[in-house]
């Protein structure tokens, strides 16, 4: 066993983890949280997407030692005091979601990306998302959330209310 | 599904890495981003009693210039290659490439040194690296050399990297003016190539046509001949011999090749 330190939206953590033990699995069962999920649990999916330093991964391909030092946020940390995220408000206006699975990747990926690209088309958008996939192919309406959230974070004047550590990584 | 138990060790600096690499053995590996290493050990591909984690070492990350090379990191992540500056107007089509790997959340993760060093005949930046016809810098105990990439891919996932050599930076030169083209042709988002073809300046390079990245050298000549995008294209498979698997057979990746590189002589990417 190994101690590792890292910030779990916005909480410091101190936790005994083996170096094997993948931050999607230390994130569900050490943590608690159940946001980010495991899908295909090859890289592909994105349904464990979460940020890391401001920065969209797939928590299924860290190790949780890799992320030592680290600030993680989850779906969780985007709305810690209940009053939902553009991004999440957005996916819930446009109907992004069906099953609902791939939904916390989908909103993480999408916060990395409008972090990165506060503007993006919705071919960039489309690219942007190219490592989620949706299950229920609903593609169309996760796009349109993801434009509206794009005009809401606009029209709000700041593309910093995503979250503590994108904001930090759109101010770079 | 979950790797199999192995020690770890983050290293602090080139040389405390060169000192784990000498006192852990050949079963140890280098972790660099693990995109390419995790999944495998997920799947119990490879099973290395050791991690040396590279990720702290922060300072062999980043681009700089170096007469007329443009010099990029091992650690640079594939993102922060795609997005910068110098490398887009320095070399253009290796920015381009790292654009190409994967799909955002590994393009944040996964780095050219790890890239270049797994060598996947089907992946982006080695192609990348023979058309532009740079070179990696390695670092051993015995010190520093540097290897042309057209000496650099040894086989199948194999380099000509010795066991206690760490590949530590990239050399690319400068043609801020050079035209390039860059094809790969993949059935679904964030594959990788079942073909790619990359052009600049008279080289091509071939990805998945082989078990390393290849020169279509019959291509390259006939250009130096004169012949134009289509005549030299009609060569580019010339001498391959690629692998068929449930992607496609070898006849159809050998029309790929001839397609692909047609497209990248008239400079589309």
């Amino acid at each position: 066993m190994m101690r590792v330190e890292l910030t779990v939206n916005g909480q410091r953590r101190s936790d005994d983890v083996e170096p094997r033990l993948l931050l999607v699995h230390y994130l569900r069962e050490t943590c608690g949280l159940r946001a980010a999920n495991v899908g295909c649990d090859t890289t592909s999916c994105g349904a464990c997407t979460v940020l890391f330093n401001g920065s969209s991964v797939k928590s299924c391909t860290m190790l949780t030692v890799q992320a030592a030092g680290g600030e993680v946020t989850t779906a969780e940390g985007l709305a810690p005091d209940g009053e939902l995220h553009p991004v999440q408000r957005a996916f819930r206006q446009e109907h992004g979601l069906q099953c609902g699975f791939c939904t916390p990747g989908m909103v993480m990926a999408t916060v990395g990306l409008l972090a990165e690209n506060p503007e993006p088309t919705e071919q960039q958008v489309r690219e942007g998302l190219e490592g989620n996939l949706c299950r229920c192919t609903g593609y169309h309406n996760i796009v349109r959330a993801v434009l509206a959230a794009a005009g809401e974070q606009a029209a709000a004047g700041s593309a910093t209310t995503a979250g503590s550590a994108a904001g930090e990584r759109a101010g770079q | 599904m979950i790797p199999a138990q192995f020690d770890y060790a983050a290293a602090e600096s080139v040389a405390h890495a060169l000192d784990l690499m000498a006192s852990l053995g050949d079963e140890a590996k280098l972790l660099a981003g693990g995109h390419s290493l995790l999944p495998m050990m997920k799947l119990r591909l490879v099973a290395p009693t050791a991690l040396i984690d590279l990720g702290q070492l922060t300072e062999l990350a980043g681009l700089s210039t170096d007469g007329d090379e443009l010099v990029i990191g091992a650690m640079t992540r594939h993102a922060d290659l795609a997005a910068s500056e110098l490398a887009r107007s320095e070399a253009p089509l290796l920015a381009h490439a790292a654009a190409q790997v994967g799909d955002p959340q590994i393009r944040h993760r996964g780095t050219i040194g790890g890239s270049l060093a797994h060598a996947d005949p089907a992946a982006d930046l080695p192609m990348a690296l023979l058309a532009l016809g740079g070179s990696v810098q390695a670092q051993g105990p015995g010190g520093t050399r540097r290897i042309a990439a057209d000496d650099f891919f040894a086989g199948f996932f194999e380099t000509s990297l010795a066991p206690d050599e760490l590949l530590t930076a990239v050399r690319v030169p400068r043609r801020p003016d050079a035209a390039w083209g860059y094809q790969k042709f993949v059935r679904r988002a964030n594959d990788w190539a079942i073909v790619g073809v990359a052009a600049a300046d008279g080289r091509i390079a071939l990805a998945n046509m082989g078990s390393v990245p290849l020169r279509a050298s019959a291509a390259e000549q006939a250009l130096a001949d004169g012949a134009s995008a289509a005549g030299a294209a009609a060569l580019a498979a010339d001498g391959t011999e690629p692998a068929e698997d449930m992607h496609a057979d070898g006849e159809f990746r050998r029309h790929l090749a001839r397609v692909l590189t047609r497209r990248a002589l008239e400079h589309r990417s």
